[in-house]
Parts: structure tokens; sequence; C-alpha cells
């Protein structure tokens, strides 16, 4: 019994954090119809800048969760550079704006080996999280309970900015039809940028939240990219709910493939991106953005 | 085309006198690597270059041939055995990927063919009963056919540069072939293709099958070359690797992937190992040297930058790319010669490809 | 990735001229005017990179220590990133062998990494002073050119089922470890032993060397009475961490790199009560260990464990060894036989000797992670509670009846009703 309720909470912790992941990978997705394969890199280099925030690169030592967002912000920044400077001399030519994400992401992993060496740094969890509560048989580590709070926090908010929001109205109207969108006066190359810079900023974000849990370590880059695109692909492209959805759907996936079937986990874990590529490319939750 | 023929006879030539030019054990076997990449990015050149059909999950055919060779030489079998099993089963999973993969093209073709490729990884690696995971299969003994050892550096360069003229010389007919015209064809006009009567799904499974015949060949070549394997050589990092074999040398060209794969090769291996000597109190060459350092250590970096730079500003790559430079050049030199020298040279045109 | 420190270009810089450090001249047939070239193999990338750069840094304290001389001989050293992979290994190993010329072999880290490369040190005929601890290959498969002053994979552990068999008196114990040579036979030397002395491995659980998440492997550890641990690297951190954040309560039992010295400034209050077997501990007070934790302290401000401490006995080793042979690594066989014929006290780890498969008897030190009594700044401490000495890597069983029963591997001994 407890190993099912332990192996529940951390599904669906690791689903908040796979969310976190892989909404703007959806959105870049959704809006610009490629899949950025350098989103890995941009969770892994969050988590790099965050946890040397934390060590006080800066000359402090920053809390917890004030190295978090600056380390968003900063691949926010960098996110939005690389689209400005590479993706858009190649507007219009989609595989050969993947092949250069996948260049990108070479370089960085890389830069990340040069800058912080190939020992895995443990980043400590926040003050105060440490701990878990027993309810029952249920134990719950509250760091993990912290993280889908955060998840569900961000979903609501991002929610509310295509919901409610100019700019979201138009991401929504550019992941519809950018033909028409750009009819209608809408300035979708900035578009772009914007939202190429907000999910590298997610994603960042994502890196550092997910470090207490995972670590920070070469590869983790081409660990997490695979597990973002299998969330999209179930969940469909530019959909916010359907990246919710397919990040509990395979935090499910991941935690119980590995502890029952070990030596088919990847199996099933991957299997159901090709089903659906094969059988349902819209993706398992429609192709609505919301 | 008789200054073409010359040109392939002194490159055959070339190649064959390698390992007397170059005596170094560890040189000869970095040149067999480079043939037998070759080999891996002539199949994948065929997709991405052929067919347009871009796959990020070769690696994970290379693997299916490679861990069938050595499961079955591990389990005993032989030589003669293990090699036309290994390539059944590779084509088997080819026809598989094929099956699968061809149900779409473009964006999901890359994303079909990218699961698919870490469904086999992650069989490699976690499979363990079947293939050790981690710890790998080690082999012990290359193959002597007609009783000539390959155990030797130059013994198995021979046999890898027979293997790679032989590919070289079938992904030539191939495309020279009806079926590789229409493969082009399939590449720029589909629903023209269609409507003309071409099964075009029929036309990019044959393409698919040859590309899994020299993939899952110079799988079994890697086995024997390491004499192991592990599943690092199936990760998506090493299809990436192959694409940018096929990318940066020119895709859609027989001597592109060649000087691709030689190009990676060398970087991964030569490259990283030069190093400079630097001296303490650091001049300004001393800074130089210090910074190519770095470069040379970090192959990995100089590929992906490489990489970018191929896509950014010499689409059609390496090979076409300097061909097309070397051209214009030429115009512009004939040009100034005929006494206008105030006509601005045309700009060369830019090879317009839309993959 | 393969870096070359040359001390004589570093601190003298008397190739001024030449511009490039080439490394592929042929070396000439003088033996002695030539310096000494070492070859590592380390790792210094992913999770095993925390181990590998403190081997690279025991070489290099040996090394300062004796003015980069060996045996009467200038030492040239080169340090190889395997990245912690058997296929890595391969590479680095044709590299230093082929493209280097390295006389000699110190290293690779890991077992699996060995297991690659042992057939391809015979063809060489490479003489070979590893760190992994590859069972077979000083055991039913002997590799003539591997000489071991590390231990074998179950070397600590045997010893390490009889403590806790007797005197922890556990009954049943679940086993976690990396999937990997090193974790299954750390394992099997354990269950092995254990057994022997009444105990029962009730379930072996085996996540992949890089896990992200332990949890879906922590969940299964239920209905026992301890829980014995072989990570290696810096996994055991994130093992004891993420252990601790499950609730789990049952106390924890480790191999040789499982509670490791470098570890102790990492751990949390989850590491206390820690038990672990190890052939080195950095709680030894002995005259050779103190110049050695100094030595690493002075030149690296690094607290060493037994991945430096155990390069630096190989070095010691050598040593000892080229000075038999008069510094001439020329003609392999006579230097092999030389190695194997070393035995020293003043080692870190204390004194050690080869058995006729060129593997190390030494001591075997069972500590406890405790706060009381820790150095160097440290807040906890590994204090030796229980030593066995001269453990051979036959453990108490008969070298012929060991020899007998296969590898211990992930299936070997099997899971059995107890």
């Amino acid at each position: 019994m407890t190993f099912w309720l332990l192996l529940t909470v951390n599904s669906v912790t690791f689903g908040g954090l796979l969310f976190l992941l892989s909404a703007g990978f959806s959105l870049i997705f959704g809006l610009m119809r490629i899949p950025n394969l350098t989103h890995g890199s941009m969770f892994m280099v969050g988590a790099y800048l965050g946890s040397t925030f934390l060590g006080g690169a800066l000359g402090f030592t920053l809390d917890f969760w004030a190295a978090a967002i600056i380390s968003a912000l900063e691949v926010a920044v960098l996110g939005a550079l690389m689209e400005r400077l590479l993706l858009r001399r190649l507007a219009g030519q989609q595989l050969a704006q993947v092949l250069v994400t996948l260049g990108v992401s070479f370089m960085v992993a890389d830069l990340c080996l040069m800058g912080w060496g190939g020992d895995p740094i443990s980043v400590s969890t926040p003050a105060g999280l440490g701990g878990f509560v027993r309810v029952g048989l249920a134990v719950f580590p509250l760091y993990r309970m912290a993280v889908i709070g955060i998840a569900v926090v961000f979903a609501i908010a991002l929610w509310l900015m295509l919901e409610r929001t100019r700019l979201g109205a138009m991401i929504r109207a550019g992941v519809d039809d950018p033909q028409m969108a750009r009819v209608v006066g809408i300035r979708v190359s900035r578009l772009f940028t914007i939202v190429f810079g907000l999910g590298a900023g997610l994603a960042g974000f994502a890196g550092m939240i997910g470090a207490p849990i995972l670590s920070v370590y070469p590869g983790l880059d081409q660990d997490m990219l695979p597990l973002a695109l299998v969330v999209v692909i179930l969940g469909g492209t530019g959909s916010l709910l359907g990246s919710f959805l397919g990040s509990i759907v395979v935090g499910f996936i991941y935690n119980f493939g590995q502890a029952l079937l070990p030596e088919l986990a990847y199996f099933v874990l991957f299997l159901p991106m090709v089903l659906v590529l094969v059988l349902r490319p819209q993706g398992l939750f429609g192709g609505r953005l919301l | 085309m008789t200054g073409r023929r010359i040109a392939i006879v002194v490159a055959i030539i070339g190649l064959v006198i390698v390992p007397y030019v170059i005596t170094e054990v560890y040189y000869v076997n970095i040149a067999s690597q480079i043939l037998l990449y070759a080999i891996f990015a002539l199949g994948l050149n065929v997709l991405v270059g052929y067919a347009g059909l871009v796959s990020l999950g070769h690696a994970g055919l290379f693997g299916v041939a490679s861990y069938a060779v050595a499961y079955l030489l591990a389990a005993g079998f032989g030589h003669a055995v293990a090699i036309p099993a290994a390539i059944g089963i590779g084509l088997l999973a080819t026809a598989v990927f094929a099956a699968l993969a061809l149900r779409a093209s473009g964006i999901s073709f890359i994303m079909i063919t990218l699961a698919l490729g870490e469904i086999i990884w992650g069989l490699a690696y976690r499979w363990i009963s079947v293939t050790h995971g981690d710890n790998g299969i080690n082999v012990t003994t290359r193959p002597a056919p007609f009783g000539l050892p390959l155990s030797s550096a130059r013994g198995f360069y021979d046999a890898t540069l027979i293997i790679f003229l032989l590919a070289v010389a079938s992904s030539a007919i191939f495309v020279r072939s009806p079926l590789g015209a229409a493969l082009c064809g399939t590449r720029d006009q589909p629903r023209r293709m269609n409507a003309l009567g071409f099964h075009v799904w029929m036309i990019r499974f044959m393409a698919f099958m040859f590309s899994g015949l020299l993939t899952s060949i110079s799988g079994i070549l890697f086995v024997y070359y390491n004499e192991f394997i592990s599943p690092q050589a199936l990760a998506l990092t090493a299809s990436a690797e192959g694409l940018l074999m096929v990318i940066s040398g020119g895709a859609g060209t027989l001597l592109g992937p060649v000087v691709g794969a030689a190009l990676v090769v060398i970087v991964k291996n030569v490259v990283s190992g030069l190093r400079f000597t630097v001296l303490s109190p650091m001049g300004f060459a001393d800074l130089v040297k210090f910074v190519l350092n770095g470069l040379f250590q970090h192959w990995n970096f100089l590929l992906g930058a490489i990489f970018v730079a191929i896509v950014v500003f010499m689409p059609e790559g390496l090979v076409p790319g300097s061909v097309r430079l070397a051209r214009a050049a030429w115009r512009t030199a004939n040009r100034s010669k005929s006494a206008r020298p105030a006509a601005a040279a045309p700009p060369a045109p830019v090879a317009e490809q839309k993959r | 990735m393969s870096r070359r420190v040359s001390r004589r270009t570093l601190l003298t810089g008397t190739a001024a001229g030449a511009a490039v450090a080439l490394t592929r001249f042929p070396a000439p047939a003088v033996a002695q005017a030539v310096p000494f070239k070492l070859g590592l193999l380390t790792v210094k990338t992913g999770p095993l990179a925390a181990g590998g750069i403190l081997m690279e840094q025991g070489v290099l304290t040996y090394l300062k220590e004796k003015n980069y001389t060996l045996g009467g001989r200038k030492v040239d050293f080169i340090s190889a990133d395997t990245g912690g992979n058997p296929a890595g290994a391969k590479t680095k190993a044709q590299e230093l062998v082929e493209r280097d010329g390295v006389d000699v072999i110190l290293g690779p880290l890991a077992a699996f990494e060995l297991y690659a490369i042992s057939e391809y040190v015979i063809e060489k005929k490479m003489p070979t002073l590893s760190l992994a601890a590859a069972d077979n290959l000083t055991q039913r498969t002997p590799n003539p050119y591997l000489l071991r002053a590390s231990a074998t994979s179950s070397q600590a552990t045997q010893p390490l089922g009889h403590y806790a068999a007797t005197e922890l008196k556990l009954k049943r114990v679940v086993t976690i470890s990396e999937d990997f040579a090193f974790g299954h036979e750390q394992m099997g030397g354990f269950q092995a032993s254990f057994q022997k002395d009444g105990g029962c491995v009730v379930n072996k659980l085996w996540p992949p060397l890089v896990t992200p998440d332990y949890t879906p492997y922590i969940a299964q550890i239920v209905a026992c009475d301890a829980v014995c641990q072989g990570f290696a690297g810096s996994n055991p951190l994130r093992f004891m961490k993420q252990y601790a954040t499950a609730g789990l309560k049952y106390p924890v039992i480790a191999g040789e790199a499982g509670a490791d010295d470098f570890l102790l400034k990492s751990f949390g209050e989850e590491a206390l009560g820690l038990v672990s077997a190890a052939p080195y501990t950095l709680d030894l007070e002995s005259d050779a260990n103190h110049r050695f934790v100094d030595g690493m302290l002075k030149n690296y401000d690094a607290i060493p464990g037994q991945y430096a401490a155990l390069l630096y006995c190989n070095c010691q080793v050598l040593d000892a060894g080229l000075q038999t042979v008069g510094g001439d690594a020329r003609d392999r066989e006579k230097l092999m036989a030389a190695l194997k014929l070393v035995t020293l006290t003043d080692t870190p780890r204390g004194p050690i000797k080869f058995d006729h498969l060129n593997n190390v008897i030494g001591t075997i030190y069972i500590r406890r992670v405790v706060k009381e009594g820790a150095k160097y700044g440290l807040k906890l401490w590994n204090k030796t509670i229980h030593t066995y000495e001269n453990v051979s890597q036959f453990w108490t069983w008969p070298e012929k009846e060991f020899l007998a029963h296969p590898v211990y591997s992930r299936d070997y001994p099997p899971l059995t009703k107890c």
C-alpha cells in the first residue's frame, strides 16, 4: 500500500515539474510549428545558473526563490536572443530552424560542461520544505507538494494570460492561423520573440525548481527534452490543458514504468508518443489551445 | 566526363594507399572510423538528401544491427551466421520504422523517428537480460574472410574500404536509377508525383529500406571496430551526429556525407587531442593558443558551432557550398580580366534549397 | 579530451620554440633519457566525476611529493576523461596507448569500463594498475597485465555481510545499487557472505547509473530491517536524501563508495548512523595517511576519500616496482613480475601485498557516520568501529571453492526464499 501511495504522490509531483517544463515547449511548438530542441538545454541552464546564484556567485547568496526567478529571467533573455539572432534568419524554413536548435543544444551542453565541470551539483531544498508530512500510511514530502502548488499556480496564470490579456489573444490567433493573424495587424515576428523568450524562461524556472529533486548534471538536457516531447505530443501542440493532462499522464508512466516494468521503462514511455503521432497527430486531448 | 573518371580513380588509389602513407596504428584506425561513419552517413543521406525526410532515429537502426551481431556472437554463433542475421534483423527493424514513420512527413517524421530511436535506446539501456544494459556486450573476435584476418588495423581498414566503395557505388546506382529519380520527385513535388500515378509511399519505403541496409552494415562494422557495444552508441546525440555529417557535408550529394563524416570524426578524435604549449606569463600569441586549446578540448561545442554556421550560412552543405563559392570566384576573376572592372559581378546564384 | 600535464613545459618553459606539443613522436629507444609516460583513465563527466577528479588529484599528490619522479625516471603525466562509460574507456585507452605511447595505465574508475578494455590491454601488453573493481579479471579470467591495488567489488562487501549478520544482528536486508558491473558484484558479495552467516537478502533493486529520481525504487523497499546501498560517485548523496524525504526509517549500510569520506562534507543529518565497509578510511591514524591527507589539503584543499587514496597507493606500488627494474619499463613482463612482488607497509590504507592472481590483500575498515571526533572542519565523520585485517578477494572461502561458483552478477547469488 505504501508503495502505491508513495508512487502516486511522486507521479503527480513529477507531472507538475513536467508541466512547468513543457508548457513553454508547447506554446513555441504551437505558434512556430517547430519542436525547440534546445528546450532541455534551457532547463539545464536555468538549473546551473540558479545553483550558482545560491552558491553566492553574485557576491551574496540569494534566496532559493529569488535565484529561481533571476535565472528564469536570464534564460528568457537567452531564448529571445536565440530567436532574434538565429531563428529569425531562417523564417519560414522550419526544418532549418529545427536543425539550428539541435546545433545550439550541442553548444550549450558543452558550454555548461566548461563552466560548471562534469561533477553533478546538488541543490539543497529551500528552507522549511525539507521534511515530509505523514497522513496515515501516506507520506507527503513537503517540497514535492510545493512543486505541485507552483505548477497549478503557473497553469492558472498562463491560462489567464492567454484568455484575458491582449498578448494572450494575439498568441491564440497566431497559433490558430498565423497568416490571418498577420493580416489583421498582429506583428507575428515580435510575437515569436516574446513567446520564445517566455517558453525558455519557463524551462529555466522549471530547471531550478527541479534541481533540489534531480540535482544538476551534464546530460540533464538530454534526459528532459524527450520527456517534454512526449508530453506535448500526447497533449497536442499549443494546448495548455493538453500539456497539463499530458504531464500528469507522463508522470505516472515514468514512475510506475520504472518500478513495475524496469526493463521496458523507456518502451512504455515512448510507445504512446509513436502511437499518437501515427494514429492521432493532433494529440490525445485535441488540437485547441486551451 | 573523363575528368570526373580520373578524379574517381585518383580518389580510390588515394584511399587504398592511406595505411601505407600513415603508418601509425592510431591514425589508420581513425581512417577506418571515417569510412564506417561515411557508410552510416550515406545511408542517412538517402532519406535526408534524396527523399527530403529528416530522421533523428537512425542511431536506433544502427544499434539494432550492432546489438544483433554482438548478441549472436556472444551466444556462440559464427561470423557467417551472425552477420547475415544481423543485417536481416536490421532490415526488419527498418521496415517497422518505415511503416510507422512514413505515415507522416516533415516535422512529424522527425518526431516519430526520434521517438522510435529513443525506444531502441531505452531497450538497449534497460532490457538487461538481453543487452546487459550499461555493461554492454564484448565481442572478442573479428572475422577473417578468405583467411585474411581483420584483427590488425590495416586489415580492418582494407575491409572497411572495400565495403565503403561498394556502398558509394550502390548509392550512385540507386540515385541514378529510375527509382532514385522518382524519389527526388517525391521530395520536391509529392502531390504531383501522386497525381502522375507514382506510388509515393512505396517509393519512400524502398528508399528507407536501402537506407536501413547501409545503416545496418555500418552498425556491424562499428561493433567489429570497437569489439564492444553499449547504449551510448544509440543515444539521441549519435543520431544528431549522423545528421550533422549529412547536412554539413551536403545532403543530396554523394561526396557530401563522406566529407561530413570525415569532418566529424576528425574534430572528435584528432582535433580534441591537439594541444598547444602555453607559457605561463601569457603574451598575445599564448592567449590565442589558450583559446584554441579550449576549443580543441571542447569538440562538442565546435561541432555544434560548425553545424549552426553551416545551416545558417551555407544551407546546401560544405561540398556544394564550396563548389558554388569556387565557381563564383572563378567567374569574378574572369570578368575582371575582360576589361570591365567597373561592372560588379552579379551575386552568386544562391541555391534555393527549401528543405 | 585528454589533458597533458607536462611539468617540464609548465614550470620551466623550456619548449619555448616548439609551438605545438604534438603527442605522436615515436618514442626513442633510450629508456632513461626520455620521461616515463604515465597515463590515467579517469572520469570527469557524469555521476562518477566527483570520484574521477579525486583520482587525478591522488596521482598528482604523489607525483608532487616525489618531485615528478617514479623509480628514478622523470614522469610525463597524461590524463584522459572516459566520460564514465565503457565505450569512452575503450576510445581513451586507444588514445593513450596508440597516440600518446604511455608506458603504464592507471585506472579506469569503474568495473564496466575495465571489462571493456581488458582484452585490449592484453593485446597491447599494457601494464594497467586499476582502481576499477571488475572481480573476474583477477579471478576466473585473470588478466596478466592487470594489477589491482584497490580492491575487487566484493572485497569490502563480503566483510560487510559478515559484520551485518554477526555484529549488527540484521536478518532481512533489501539491496539497492547501480545497475552495472560494480553494483552487481558488490551486492553479490554482500549477499553471499550475509546469507552464509544467517542473514537473508529479500529483494535486490537496480536503478541505472543516471537516475534523476530514486523514488520509484525507494517505494519498493518494504518488509526488511535494513537497506544495503552500493552507490558510487556522487549518487549516494541523492539516494540518502531522497530516502529520507520518502519517510523511510530502516537503517542503511553501504559499500566502499556509498559513504566515501569525500562525501562527508556534503551529507546532511540523513547520513547519521550509516555503516559502511571500505579499503581506505580517512580515520586511519598513521604517518602515511597523514602525509597523504596533508598533501591533498595543501595541493587541492580537498578532503580525500578512497578514490584519491587508492590511486595514491597505486602510484606507490608503481614507484616501488619501477625501482626494482631500474626504471626500465620496456620489458612489460619483467615490470609486471616486479610489480606483483611489491609489498608495502606505509600506504594511506595500511599494509598491502598481492595474491598470485594480482589482487591486493589488505585491511577492510567498518565505519559508522557520527558527529563526534570530526576533523578537518567537517561536521560528520566516518568513525572506524571494526577492522578486518589481511582480507583477500576470496574472503573466508578457500580459493578453489570460491572460484567454483560463477562471478557475482545481477542474478548470482539468486534471490532465494529464506
